[in-house]
């Protein structure tokens, strides 16, 4: 039964992803302005004509968009078109290993932190060490990377000498854009984890057992945590697809060569096959992340079925 | 309210007209809301700051007004007023120091404060008139209707919002200019920047309320009182205006209150990108943005980057804390979207 519905979501996932694609495609020339707007200019008309024409774009929209899902049924998300010597798969194979690496550290920071800390907030509930836990929690997602990066440099980096500030050659220079990073989704994540104990632990098993004399810790980290941390779960599926993609703030004040500035001079630029491509790298990930998080359900709450 | 009455009993403060039932829920919600004392705090520190920073050119208009001295003063203290005293540390003369042009740091943080806590109100507001538009009809309507709009949102939600705030904002830009143009408005690039900044941040986050209004207008609408209006022969829009959307609006207010830091959250973000507000002009992520540019091993100018992050972080606490007392008080949770 189980086997069938993933299988069918699995099915679902082409459609899906040919929406968004669409979506995209029609989203990013409906804006004005073009891809070749910041060339030398005055350009000859019979240059920009022959520009077009190289990428295609003289083309009526749909054939734009058939010739695009042919290039990607091959996987091939064709030229930049900004970065006219890379294609948009380079561009790709380039900075998504940094971006990714970057972000799953930090996932394991975020998680790291966020676990351990919303997990004592719950148990501890109703005395000062749950609210300065729920507080430090607030306070991480109140504070935006843009905060902190510049932050942990001026402190740690430039006053303390303590960790290079920027670049991305050595495990040292991935500790603080690690934590600017990770920090805020560190707060998300102990609100969750501590509103899925308190949610949990009402529960009538987590009474029975505890009548029937279990170890107050077997309890809670044996029988209540694997279904109180099931919104956390589910909150990792969109967090992971963001993260892994990178972030522009973060890559950009720390000078690391990830994906996430491609998202926004791609669309600055109006670099069509770019900004697709991202779009679509995002959604299958997203999508595929989410999929796995619903799998992930089934083996930590054996009250879900899916049918 | 320390003993409960039976709900039938007309109460002293409900309108006996309307006799809404909500009405009493709603009252012992904000006692609740009462009590929890952060949220309290909260509400008391944001209101200060909405009067602080409405008070302040007041105050510098006054200043200027009380002689020779006093207008030399408040011409210091102008926020978009350039001078030589650049970078001066926080001191007797300029209370939060001054910038990399000479321009007073407190003036321009509390000008700052106009547009960053106008955006994300306005902006809070566009996106509750799309989400509980679009929430309500999908969930009134049913059937493919409602799985055609809900499978929009989907759509929506895997698009990086990046990517769709950028196209928005350009699409919108040239548009808008021209409008603004034709009506004469006074200073049209500022007034044009605002109006987009509050759209396109309302049109990227109006998802999550569209999916919580779907979710309550479907059980409201099996409910024996909008069953009875349906066979006084009330239509769909009126059953909903009058109905359904009046009984959403405790929940609507929570997410508001949600969405509002998050709105500011990302203004302060483009801005900081250099996507939002334009130059002259200020909001607590452009001026962060200015203090981040100045950092370099050899003077470390901390004022630039403290005071705006301050004032932003401690918004940003107030309002969270005020939304998670009044989600508390009324006890709503959001569904993960899974029913």
């Amino acid at each position: 039964m189980c086997g069938m519905y993933f299988l069918r979501r699995l099915v679902l996932l082409l459609p899906l992803l040919l929406i968004i694609s669409l979506f995209s495609f029609v989203l990013v020339r409906v804006a004005p302005g073009g891809p070749f707007d910041r060339e030398r200019k005055p350009a000859s008309p019979e240059i920009e004509l022959q520009v077009q024409a190289k990428y295609h774009l003289d083309e009526p929209a749909w054939k734009q968009y058939v010739r695009f899902l042919a290039d990607l049924v091959r996987g091939d998300l064709g030229v930049s078109l900004q970065y006219r010597n890379h294609t948009v798969n380079d561009i790709i194979a380039q900075a998504l290993p940094v971006s990714a690496s970057l972000g799953l550290l930090a996932f394991g920071f975020a998680m790291g932190v966020g676990l351990p800390l919303g997990y004592f907030s719950a148990v501890r509930r109703g005395h000062w060490g749950d609210y300065a836990g729920s507080l430090l929690a607030v306070l991480m997602i109140c504070i935006p990377g843009f905060v902190v990066a510049p932050s942990l440099i001026i402190l740690v980096g430039i006053k303390w000498r303590l960790f290079p500030v920027a670049l991305w050659v050595s495990p040292l220079h991935a500790v603080l854009p690690v934590v600017a990073l990770g920090l805020y989704f560190s707060g998300r994540i102990a609100r969750l984890m501590r509103e899925g104990m308190l949610n949990v632990m009402p529960s009538e098993f987590i009474t029975a057992a505890r009548a029937k004399g279990l170890n107050e810790n077997v309890l809670l980290l044996k029988h209540a945590l694997p279904l109180a941390i099931l919104p956390v779960v589910s909150y990792s599926g969109p967090l992971l697809a963001d993260l892994l993609t990178g972030s522009f703030v973060i890559e950009t004040i720390f000078q690391i060569p990830g994906l996430g500035a491609f998202f926004v001079n791609g669309s600055l630029n109006r670099d069509y096959t770019l900004v697709v491509g991202l779009v679509i790298l995002y959604a299958f990930l997203l999508i595929v992340l989410n999929l796995a998080v619903d799998l992930l359900y089934v083996l930590l709450d054996p009250r879900v079925r899916y049918d | 309210m320390t003993n409960s009455s039976p709900a039938s009993e007309p109460r002293p403060g409900s309108d006996p007209a309307t006799n809404r039932p909500h009405l009493e829920l709603n009252q012992r919600a904000w006692h609740r809301f009462r009590r929890n004392r952060p949220a309290v705090l909260s509400l008391y520190a944001v209101a200060c700051l909405v009067v602080l920073v409405l008070a302040w050119p007041l105050v510098l208009k006054i200043v200027s007004g009380s002689g020779p001295g006093g207008a030399r003063l408040a011409q210091g203290l102008q926020p978009d007023r350039l001078s030589e005293a650049q970078f001066q540390p926080p001191g007797l003369k300029h209370w939060f120091g001054t910038d990399v042009h000479g321009r007073d740091l407190l003036s321009r943080v509390l000008y700052g404060a106009q547009v960053s806590l106008l955006v994300g109100l306005v902006g809070a507001a566009v996106s509750l008139v799309i989400g509980v538009f679009w929430g309500a009809v999908a969930g009134y309507v049913g059937g493919r209707t409602d799985s055609f709009m809900m499978r929009a949102v989907d759509v929506l939600y895997s698009l990086p919002s990046i990517i769709f705030v950028i196209v928005l904002l350009t699409t919108l830009e040239g548009v808008l200019k021209r409008w603004l143009g034709a009506l004469g408005t006074y200073n049209p690039g500022g007034a044009t920047r605002l109006v987009l900044l509050v759209i396109g941040l309302g049109a990227v986050s109006w998802l999550t309320m569209a999916r919580i209004v779907r979710g309550q207008v479907l059980s409201l609408r099996q409910r024996p009182f909008v069953e009875a209006s349906r066979a006084l022969g009330a239509g769909p829009v009126r059953i909903l205006a009058r109905h359904i959307i009046p009984n959403t609006l405790g929940v609507v207010i929570v997410y508001l209150t949600l969405t509002v830091p998050a709105i500011i959250l990302y203004e302060s973000f483009l801005s900081y990108l250099g996507l939002g507000i334009q130059p002259p002009m200020a909001s607590w992520g452009s001026l962060i943005a200015e203090g981040a540019d100045q950092i370099n091993p050899i003077r470390i100018y901390w004022w630039l980057l403290a005071f705006p992050a301050a004032f932003l972080v401690t918004t940003l606490l107030a309002l969270n804390f005020i939304g998670d007392g009044l989600r508390d008080a009324w006890d709503v949770r959001a569904g993960n979207g899974r029913d």
